[in-house]
Formats: structure tokens, sequence, C-alpha cells
């Protein structure tokens, strides 16, 4: 069991991201992140699925998800050489005076940037894959998170090589 | 211009729709009104469920896809357990609902349901139109998808603003092209080689053929198939009817209430051939000990149940008929495999299927009856339960398409309504529900229907007043506690009686003959109460997970 990252490019018409997570919950998998958007062609979007079980249930779900009529293409990135990304916004309790000098140190260290400053707290944005996102939520969690929101994960393979509908 | 309902009707007859099975409702008076002075047949049922299965019943048994209509909400909602047995059996129906206005939608509206949403786990693809000028477009995409590829049903959800638009006559493509769905029909050359080579290495080779044979019309190539390169065929549920039940090569069905020899063979195989079936649970009882000693060739068209449960050594994706073909072109005729041959007649010789005869009435030797009656002139629909085992064991078909029943789902209620569907498909035969008592209560409103559309299905009640197949695992598996299994008798010839239907009741094994030659003789249709034998039950049996060679109520192992 580990985690997978599927690209899933699909039509880009209502409905379809519940066709999609649907059959996610329906053959017993827990989605871990999930990020949507509009990608190079005008009529379809991308679709970035993390999940975690053994191989041959992520194959089942790729086969029934290819099943999907508004489904173009899905491919599991994993083992392939490619370049995953995850923004994080944090906002942490960092009152006048106290902890604000050692927060902004490891969000130096993260080459995150504070991109709200307030009387009581700071927001970082940091951009990283799962691992560094969760090392630096780890490191602050001692001056007290408030709130922490994710993108979800997106990738890309190195290189020429392309998720697009080649289907 | 046109209004959405118009184009509605006509789509569906460029698409070769000749009958449709219909309830109508507030949302779909538009269609309705439609179809007041169309040359498209409308049946009306008595419960939308029916309307579903009559759907599915008819393309079951024409090979053409199936037309329902309903209302939204309630009605839209009656259609779920019909859709859903359509689409555990990949059957390819066209689901047509009604909806609220689309500037109501969402709003909770009166008679309004997600039908989109609630189907989308069991359709093969679903539409909510949003203007008339698309309707003639999503139809002829919902009958593509619908009768290509695996094929399954696909619903259709009109919001009443869609049938009463207008929309000028829209130009089609000649053929739909949708680049999220490409099939592969054409089997790989290479896997195909592979296949023929662990076929010339085999010594106790067997075919493993389900209803993916029926649906894509293979079963001419299977037998030529099984028949030059000498393989013993068993069917599942759904690919009863593919090979002649007197060839010498079949052995029946396999699994649960499969023949012993078949269940044998299966065991001691050395290669699977499966062929357009899903090795279901139900067939393989526990999966490690499932032709174990087999190498597993595994040709179907949808690739997502290849390994699905039990690993290929060989896969190959494609239509059942294309790839039969190749095969066939590819093969050349072998001498018979005469010592496994011999092994399996000496099975079938000493394991025959039991047919109970001490003067009771009993059930096996009802269907035995009826099928040396109407021979291969009858299409048999089932329900679901005791009656539905055996029927599959004992009658003996000849022909596919010419065995009808919910397999995957196991939907009781489902025989009669599609009995109704299947006439329309075969108008030319008899067309009989072999019911139990409790499942024909399920829908027992289509006495309706077929009264007043004088449809002349004939219904064979095997009335054990049991739901007789759970009463059988609670005999067998809960120390005979009949937990809420037993049914007060029923007077089932009065009931068909004040629908005007003719019925009979019968007693004893002497009446059979007579009841059944005067159901033939009546021309409509004619209800038939058989008063079992009450405890009766299916065997052999493979208890749930067990091994399937590991059979009770077989024969003492020679
Ligand atoms: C709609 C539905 N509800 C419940 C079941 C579970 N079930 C399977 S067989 C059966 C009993 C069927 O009784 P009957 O129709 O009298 O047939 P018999 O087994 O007695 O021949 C039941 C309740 C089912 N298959 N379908
Ligand atoms: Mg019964």
């Amino acid at each position: 069991m580990k985690p997978h990252t599927l690209s899933i490019l699909v039509e880009n018409k209502s409905g379809v991201l519940s066709r999609v997570t649907g059959l996610f919950s329906r053959r017993g998998f827990n989605i871990e992140s999930l990020a949507v958007g509009p990608c190079e062609e005008p009529d379809m979007s991308r679709i970035t699925i993390v999940v975690i079980g053994d191989d041959e249930k992520i194959e089942q779900v790729m086969k029934q998800l290819n099943k999907l009529i508004d489904v173009i293409k899905v491919s599991d990135l994993t083992d392939s050489e490619r370049v995953e990304r995850e923004l994080a916004l944090i906002k942490v309790t960092a009152e006048l005076g106290t902890s604000r000098a050692e927060i902004m140190q490891i969000a130096s260290i993260f080459r995150a940037s504070i991109v709200d400053v307030g009387a009581k707290t700071l927001i970082l944005q940091v951009i990283g894959d799962t691992d560094k996102i969760e090392a630096m939520e780890k490191l602050l969690r001692q001056y007290g998170i408030k709130e922490f929101v994710r993108t979800g994960t997106v990738g890309i393979l190195r290189g020429a090589k392309t998720v697009t509908s080649g289907k | 211009m046109k209004t959405g309902a118009k184009i509605l009707v006509e789509s569906l007859q460029r698409e070769g729709t000749e009958i449709i099975f219909g309830y109508p409702g507030g949302v779909v008076l538009p269609i309705y009104d439609e179809l007041y002075d169309s040359s498209l047949r409308h049946i009306l049922v008595r419960h939308e469920q029916a309307a579903a299965h009559a759907a599915d019943g008819f393309a079951r048994a024409s090979g053409r896809v199936g037309v329902c209509l309903a209302t939204s909400g309630p009605g839209a909602c009656n259609l779920v357990t019909g859709i859903a047995t359509a689409y555990m059996d990949s059957v390819p129906i066209v689901a047509l609902t009604g909806q609220v206005p689309t500037n109501l939608l969402g709003n909770d509206a009166f008679q309004e349901s997600d039908i989109t949403g609630i189907t989308m786990p069991i359709t093969k693809h679903n539409y909510l139109l949003k203007n008339a000028g698309e309707v003639s477009r999503i139809v002829q995409e919902a009958f593509y998808i619908a009768g290509t590829g695996r094929q399954g049903p696909v619903l259709i959800d009109i919001p009443k603003d869609v049938s009463t638009g207008l929309s000028e006559d829209v130009k089609l493509p000649e053929k739909v092209s949708l680049r999220g769905y490409n099939p592969t029909y054409k089997g790989h050359k290479r896997q195909m080689e592979k296949a023929l080579e662990l076929l010339d290495h085999a010594e106790r080779p067997l075919i493993y053929a389900g209803g993916g044979i029926i649906s894509s019309n293979a079963s001419a190539e299977l037998v030529e198939f099984a028949t030059l390169a000498s393989i013993p065929v068993t069917t599942t549920l759904m690919g009863i009817g593919c090979i002649p039940c007197n060839h010498p090569l079949n052995l029946g069905m396999l699994g649960m209430h499969g023949t012993e020899y078949a269940n044998f063979a299966v065991t001691e195989c050395d290669l699977l051939i499966s062929i357009g079936a899903r090795f279901d649970d139900r067939v393989t009882g526990k999966l490690e000990t499932f032709a174990s000693h087999a190498k597993i060739i595994h040709i179907d068209i949808d690739p997502a149940e290849i390994s699905k449960n039990k690993h290929a050594d060989v896969p190959i994706v494609g239509d059942v008929r294309a790839v039969l073909q190749d095969l066939l072109s590819l093969m050349k005729k072998r001498e018979a495999r005469e010592q496994w041959l011999k092994k399996i007649r000496h099975w079938k010789q000493h394991h025959p299927l039991k047919c109970p005869t001490n003067g009771a009435l009993h059930p096996q030797f009802i269907i035995r009856t009826l099928s040396d009656l109407v021979k291969d002139k009858a299409v048999i629909v089932s329900e679901v339960g005791q009656n539905q085992m055996w029927t599959a064991q004992h009658f003996c078909f000849h022909n596919p398409r010419t065995w009808i029943t919910s397999g995957g789902l196991g939907t009781m209620g489902y025989g009669l309504p599609a009995a109704m569907g299947a006439h329309f498909a075969r108008p030319d035969v008899p067309v009989f529900d072999i019911a139990g008592d409790g499942s024909i209560q399920m829908n027992i409103q289509e006495f309706g229907t077929i009264a007043a559309e004088k449809i002349p299905v004939k219904v064979v009640i095997l009335n054990n007043m049991y739901l007789g197949m759970v009463r059988q695992w609670q005999e067998l598996f809960y120390d005979h506690r009949y937990s809420f299994t037993e049914l007060p008798p029923v007077d089932f010839v009065k009931i068909a009686n004040a629908y005007g239907i003719e019925g009979m009741r019968i007693e004893s094994p002497d009446e059979v003959l007579p009841a059944l030659q005067a159901s033939l003789d009546c021309d409509g249709p004619f209800v038939m109460d058989f008063r079992i034998e009450r405890e009766e039950n299916v065997f052999p049996m493979v208890p749930a997970g067990a091994a399937i060679n590991d059979m009770i109520g077989g024969h003492p192992q020679s």
C-alpha cells in the first residue's frame, strides 16, 4: 500500500467530478487529496487524485475510471519521473514580540512566504511536495496553527512525456 | 421548428425503436401527447419497475436496445431496481425520465428527484438534457453507448421545458464518435497466438462460457471453437443457451448450484478459457481453490473484468465474437482429447442432476415436462430463488436468447415484466415466466398489463408457500429456524381471474402435462399455480465460501 498519484483528463462538463469521486468511494477508496482545474485543452479539465492502495486495486480503479464516458485519459504518475507540488496556507498564532522571529526563520528555511501579517497571526504560504508541507506543519504546531489550507497535489511528468488526450 | 417531445419520438424511431414501456405523469405530459398519435407503440405498465424490466426482457430476447419511460420523482425512482438489474447483467436499455423544468432544478420542486445522481452507479452513462436542440444528438449517443462495447443501461433525464421547447432539426453524424469511449473489438494478435499455444499443450482444457457470448451473438462461433479444439464447455447462469444443452461437450452450469460434473471439471482442468464471464463469487466459491491447477485465458470486451478476481495468464480484450472468429481462423482441428472427455463422460454418468420421483409434485419434474413439451420453441424467463435454479438446471435450452433471468442483481419480480418485453421481441413463440410464489407477488400488478394488452405470457408459479431459497439456507445453515420465510397460501387462480386471466391449480404430477398443454392452447395469458413439495431443496449446492467441488446434496464420490 502506497500513495498513487493519478492524473485524469476529463470532459469539462457538469457532474464529471462527482462521477469520478463517486467511483472511488464506491470501490472503497479514501481520496487523500484532490485537485481540479482547467488544462491545455479548453473543453477538458484535469483532475489529480492521490489515493492509497495496493497496485492491483489501483489498477482496477483506473480501469473503472477509463470506463466512464466522460473520462478521456487516466495515468498513474507514481512510478515515473515527475514533479509534484502542493500549495498550503498556514495561519499561525504569532503575538507581537513573541515567537514571530522564530516563525519567520522557519518560513525562510522552507522558502515559504509570509502573505499576511496580523496583530496576532501570520499567514505563511508554502509550496512543495507533501513531505515538505507536512514537515513544516509539524514544526509550526508548537506555536499554534489556527488554520491549515491545502490545495491538494498536482503532478506532471518530467521531460517530453505528457498525459494528454492521445486516447 | 419542432418541440423537444416531437424530436424525442422521432429520434427514438430513427434508432429503430418500435415499442416502449412506460407510465405517464405530470412532467412527461408533452411526451405522452406526442405518443398519442405516433406510430411508436407504447405499452402502459402498472408500475414503472415493470417498464424497466420489460425493456430489459425485450433487449435480452431481441439483442436490440429496449426503451422505457417514466415521469419524474416517484416514477423515475421506481425505475431504479430495473436499471440496476440491467446494469448488473450488461443489458442495453435506454431509460427516459421526465424532470421538473430547468428553472426549478435543485429547488426540491414537486416530484423532483436527482435521478442522474441516483443512477450514476447503476448506469453505463446518463444525461440531464438542457435544451430541445440537444435531444436528437443525445438520443443517438445514448443508443450508441447502450448497445456497443460492454452493453448497459443509459438514462436520459428530460426537463419539462426541454420537451416543450423548440428547435430546428439538427444534423446528426452518420456515426457517433466520443473521445472518452473507444471499446476494443479486435483481440490482440500475439495474445491470441499465446492462447492457442497454451491450448496446444493443454491436456484438460475447459471453456467457462458467460453472458458475453449471448450479448455478442457468438454462440455459433463458440460451439465451432469448442468442437474444433475438442474442449468441454460449462456455462454460467447468464451463458445458458450459448451451446445446446444436449451437445456432448456441454457440462451445464457451474458454480453454487452447478452440476457436479461441471464443478469437478473446473477443479481438475489444466487450462480454463473464460469467455465473456467475470468470475462472480456465485460461480467461483472459494477463489483460491477455483481452477487452481489451471492456466487462465480470459477473453472479455471489458478490460476491467480481466484479472479483477482471478489472475489471467493470457488476457484478451475484445468482442467475444470477433476474438473467436480470429481464433478459429488461426487454429487447426485437433483430435479429440479422449482421456479428458472420457473422464467427463464418467462424471456425467455417475453424477447426474437428481429429479425425485415419489408421487409427490416436484418442481424439477414440472420443468422437465415443460422442456419436453415446448422443446426449442419457447422463451423461458424466470423469477429469482429456487424456481430460477431449478429452471437453469432442468430445462434443456437449445438456443441463445431463450433463457432470460436476473443473474447479477437477482431481482425478485423481474420475471413477469421481463416476459412481457420478451413477447414483443419473440411474438412467434410462447413465453413462459417460471415464478416463485414470493417473486410473482413483487410485480403481480402486471397481470393487469398482460390482460389489457392480451400479452400471452404463461405464468408457471412453483408455489411452495415459502421464500424457498431463503428457507433452504435457514434449513441448512440456521438450524431449521424459518425466520419470516413462510408465506400464507394465496389463491393465484382467483387473482388471475380477477384480472380476466385464465388460470389453473395443479396438485399432482399427472395434472402437469395437461395444464401446460392447456396454457399453450389458450390464446392469451395463462396462470398456473403448481402446489409443489414445500421443502424441496436445490441441489447440488456449494455452501457460500466453500470450494466448488465441495458440494452438498450430490452423489457419493466415485
Ligand atoms: C427484491 C428481492 N428481495 C429479496 C431477495 C432475496 N431472496 C432471494 S430468493 C428469495 C425467495 C424467493 O421466493 P420465491 O419467489 O417464492 O421463490 P422460491 O425460492 O420459493 O422458488 C428471496 C427473498 C431478492 N433476491 N430480491
Ligand atoms: Mg416460494
